[in-house]
């Protein structure tokens, strides 16, 4: 059944409970501290007395006839020998104290001035609120609490002191509980609001407690130790104390007992009572176990990072995410997520039994919580959980009917939000189909690493289930991966074909001619059944073989990355081959164009048949990479050798007639300055020289065709490998003294000469020399601490600018508004257009036209 | 030294009450809604405006070519 709510609440005021309504509020009262008789029956009047709830399987509750786990508990109460400070009220006791009158219980305010602070107390909470309310009778109390004289009887007040934690002085004499709570008795229900407590339901008085409420036992258990032993909850031993001292301090009374002897047990009653609330007051011990563990009670529950908020309540676990190490998978959609089986088996779907899906969702409930496709729990109508286990599995069977909800175990093509931090994008949270796979980590295709800027050196990412069919439509119309292809910041594709899928489409469609059956093999095992658009003769080209990929009506005009004509018509590549300008990740002009035409479906399927093509392609021809691929051919090197010395012998010149002076100076520049750019002029003049050298004599190396592709490395990297790695720069100047007036060591005071100044004649397959690999070493370190001061810097930026904009929008009439609906731009971005329906920013009206026209 | 003839300094102008009442209506706002600007800001130092006025900015942009954008002068 479930639980049905008949009132609506209308209000909720907090305050404190009356000695009298704690007593209302009880079912038992405690009156010893005993806990359980000699069978380890609870006592009654005990602490575990059974009107205070159940906590052993089998009894039921004295007070509502209900068993455990179905019964919440029920408060009690003892009666205090001795009224005692509550720990937590001891301020306003004091505040109380020092500003009422010790003889006629007025508050040290005069009548005419009462008026008038009330009147500010009005305005200011209405205008400012309650916090601004506060803040002014708190600087009302501070004001008034040194005055010396009533000024309604004008009695003398005496000064009063508190002695931390809980004992008030009045002149040096100490006042007790009893006394304090007649003098708190007195003061009336008018003044009282002077110091913020509104009256009728709160009276000072209560904040001396009296009657102690007991909370129930559910919430302070037993735990039964394996040897049968009772183990109880700190809670239970506090009260224990609190009540075996009560009863001593009874006895003592009654007995009539001297004063010391009772005023002894108050302490201690007070003492128990304070670490009771809160075992972590700075000035007293706590209290501890036997064994010297300090007791956790009641703050102690609820506070820091351990305590119910923030342990509990904020920091609660879910079964619909999870987070672990990613690796790549280029076999699976880019639209999937790889998710290990052992996650699958923790992560749940609910899932709504109906009579059409009973059968279906019984199997998964039949292989339990254990066997993979299985199920971890059950709903009930009435909202009743049951977990699934091999005990339970026959009577869920038994009962299920439509109505119920079975959580079953995560399966492929569940839908799946996942994300990798930091989140600066929309695309860094995506929707993916599941694939639970064999392994332990995250699987991912790694065309997506780019929207989420990912990598494999370790990093971690979160999977997110929706738990309800809008949650999962939601994200798989608008969150999709196929959905975001096209970034909304510039227009083109974010994902696209990575390293080998570009190198070997590259090579397929430049230089390679297949016999017909290795084609049919190429393109089948990339995933095409469709074999209808391979042309049929024997020798087939790597063009045509690319082209069975295209749609039959798409057409297509642009440039590839060395910028040859790349042309498409009707759906076959006459010329140019696909490289990372057509296929890359934030260019991919060709498959933007895809897009554009056929959808976003259409598009994540062709990307994944174009990357495992041309993986399989490199698969099949072979390819890697040597110490061979970096040599020169004949000739080469001694070309660039010379090329270098003639530099050199420039700068030296340029050296000589500076020290002879007869250097003559550029515009705006003092001599050694002209010096400098000379000479870095002709030093990185002389590198490029020797640069396009070796590009051009180097074979048609595997590194190579990797640069010209834009696979990976570029002919910078090339060149720095075969012929020389150049000048190393310092805040854009050579490399100036670390010694004085030389780089190191190692070379004369002042000498200018490049070698001396971080120019690197050595190549990397050469190897360096000593002071040239520490000139490498100096600019690699500078960009290292580069990178590490500015990403920060550029996070905290970023944080700023989408925290200021995070809620523009832009309106219907094509202005951009903030949340107050004020102007920002009158037309979004000057010219109103959506850049991810533009190519690159731009619209290419030309073709627009064309298109038109031409479907006409 | 007059600014508004510096390269870098936009074109304003003060619109007339006819024309401020019709970008008010374009818009749908009112006084409130629109941008501002500071009544001694100097590239408005020459068109004589007062508080309520609407200034007309007009900029070139690299992506529309001429974009248009309005400013309501108030007092600093």
């Amino acid at each position: 059944m479930r639980h049905q709510v008949n009132e609506k609440i209308e209000s909720i005021t907090f305050g404190i409970f009356s000695p009298k309504q704690i007593v209302a509020a009880s079912t038992a009262k405690v009156v010893t501290p005993e806990l359980y008789d000699r069978e380890g029956y609870p006592v009654d009047g005990g602490l575990m007395d059974l009107r205070l709830g159940v906590i052993d399987p089998g009894l039921r509750c004295k007070t509502c006839g209900q068993k455990l786990k179905e019964c919440p508990g029920h408060f009690g109460y003892i009666e205090l020998a001795r009224p005692v400070i509550h720990i937590h009220f001891v301020k306003q006791i004091l505040d109380l104290l020092k500003l009422t009158c010790k003889s006629c219980a007025r508050v040290l305010i005069p009548d005419e001035n009462l008026k008038k602070y009330f009147g500010i107390l009005e305005k200011v909470g209405r205008e400012e609120g309650f916090e601004a309310r506060r803040k002014k009778i708190k600087a009302i109390v501070n004001k008034y609490k040194v005055k010396e004289k009533c000024p309604h009887c004008n009695t003398a007040q005496d000064k009063i002191k508190l002695d931390k934690p809980y004992t008030v002085y009045e002149n040096e004499v100490r006042l007790s509980p009893i006394e304090i709570r007649a003098r708190l008795e007195k003061i009336s229900n008018d003044d009282l609001e002077t110091f913020g407590f509104k009256s009728g339901n709160f009276r000072p008085e209560w904040l001396i407690i009296t009657v102690m409420q007991i909370p129930p036992v559910t919430m302070r258990p037993s735990i039964t130790l394996e040897s049968g032993e009772r183990s109880e909850d700190d809670l239970t031993h506090k009260l224990g104390d609190i009540v075996r001292i009560n009863q001593r301090l009874f006895e003592n009374i009654n007995a009539g007992a001297p004063e010391v002897i009772i005023e002894d047990l108050w302490d201690l009653l007070q003492y128990h009572i304070t670490t009771f609330f809160n075992n972590e007051v700075p000035q007293l011990p706590p209290a501890r176990h036997r064994g010297g563990q300090i007791l956790k009670t009641l703050a102690t529950r609820i506070s820091s990072k351990d305590g119910r908020i923030r342990h509990n309540l904020a920091g609660k676990r879910t079964d619909f995410s999870a987070r672990t190490v990613i690796s790549p998978d280029p076999l699976i959609s880019l639209n999937e997520v790889g998710v290990p089986f052992s996650m699958a088996m923790v992560l749940t779907v609910p899932e709504r039994v109906t009579e059409w899906n009973i059968e279906y969702l019984k199997k998964y409930i039949a292989n339990g919580s254990k066997v993979y496709p299985g199920a971890n729990y059950t709903l009930k109508s009435d909202g009743r959980r049951k977990t699934i286990t091999e005990e339970t599995k026959a009577e869920i069977l038994e009962e299920l009917e439509p109505g119920f909800i079975v959580e079953r175990h995560l399966i492929d093509g569940d839908i799946a939000l996942f994300n990798r931090q930091p989140s600066l994008h929309r695309m860094s949270m995506m929707c993916h189909r599941v694939k639970v796979l064999p392994g332990m980590t995250f699987r991912l295709n790694p065309a997506v690493c780019n929207p989420y800027n990912a990598d494999f050196d370790g990093d971690e990412m979160n999977l997110h289930i929706p738990q309800t069919e809008e949650a999962r439509a939601e994200a798989q119309v608008l969150m999709l991966v196929e959905t975001q292809i096209i970034s909304p910041r510039y227009g083109l594709s974010v994902v696209g074909c990575i390293q080998d899928g570009i190198t070997g489409n590259y090579l397929l469609t430049k230089e390679l001619v297949l016999t017909r059956n290795e084609a049919v093999d190429l393109l089948y095992s990339s995933g095409v059944d469709d074999l209808s658009a391979l042309p049929n003769k024997e020798k087939i080209d790597g063009k045509e073989v690319f082209s069975v990929l295209l749609p039959e009506d798409f057409n297509f005009v642009g440039k590839d990355k060395s910028g040859n004509d790349v042309k498409i018509v009707n759906g076959q590549l006459k010329s140019g081959c696909m490289d990372k300008a057509n296929l890359g990740q934030e260019s991919g002009l060709m498959l933007r164009n895809i897009y554009e035409k056929y959808g976003p479906t259409f598009t994540s399927g062709l990307l994944g048949k174009i990357s495992k093509l041309g993986i399989t392609v490199l698969s099949r021809r072979g390819f890697s990479i040597g110490l061979a691929d970096m040599d020169l051919e004949e000739g080469a090197n001694e070309e660039i050798k010379e090329v270098i010395a003639k530099a050199e012998e420039e700068v030296n010149q340029l050296i000589n007639s500076y020290n002879q002076g007869k250097l003559e100076s550029l515009p705006g520049r003092t001599v050694a300055e002209t010096l400098e750019l000379r000479i870095l002029e002709s030093l990185n003049k002389a590198r490029n020289k020797s640069g396009t050298i070796a590009m051009k004599q180097v074979r048609d190396s595997a590194a190579l065709i990797m640069a010209k592709c834009g696979a990976r490395g570029n002919p910078l990297n090339i060149a720095q490998m075969t012929a020389i790695v150049g000048q190393q720069a310092l805040r854009g100047k050579r490399i100036e003294s670390g010694y004085r007036s030389r780089t190191l060591p190692y070379f004369k005071p002042n000498d200018l000469s490049p070698k001396a100044r971080g120019f690197i004649k050595s190549n990397f397959k050469e190897g360096l020399k000593p002071h040239e690999f520490f000139f490498g070493a100096m600019t690699g370190r500078d960009a290292l601490m580069d990178t590490a001061l500015r990403t920060p810097k550029s996070g905290y930026l970023y944080r700023r600018l989408s925290n200021a904009m995070q809620d523009l929008k832009v309106e219907y009439d094509g202005t951009v508004r903030d949340a107050s609906r004020k102007i920002v731009q009158f037309l979004y971005g000057e010219d109103g257009l959506d850049v991810s329906k533009t190519e690159n920013g731009a619209l290419d009206i030309k073709k627009i036209i064309q298109q038109v026209l031409g479907a006409k | 030294m007059d600014i508004s003839k510096h390269l870098l300094v936009p074109k304003h102008t003060k619109l007339s009450d006819v024309d401020k009442k019709k970008v008010f209506d374009k818009y749908s706002v009112t006084v409130k809604e629109l941008p501002k600007i500071m009544k001694d800001d100097p590239a408005i130092h020459a068109l004589n405006s007062k508080v309520g006025d609407v200034i007309m900015i007009e900029r070139e942009s690299k992506t529309a070519g001429r974009a248009i954008y309005y400013r309501v002068v108030i007092d600093g």
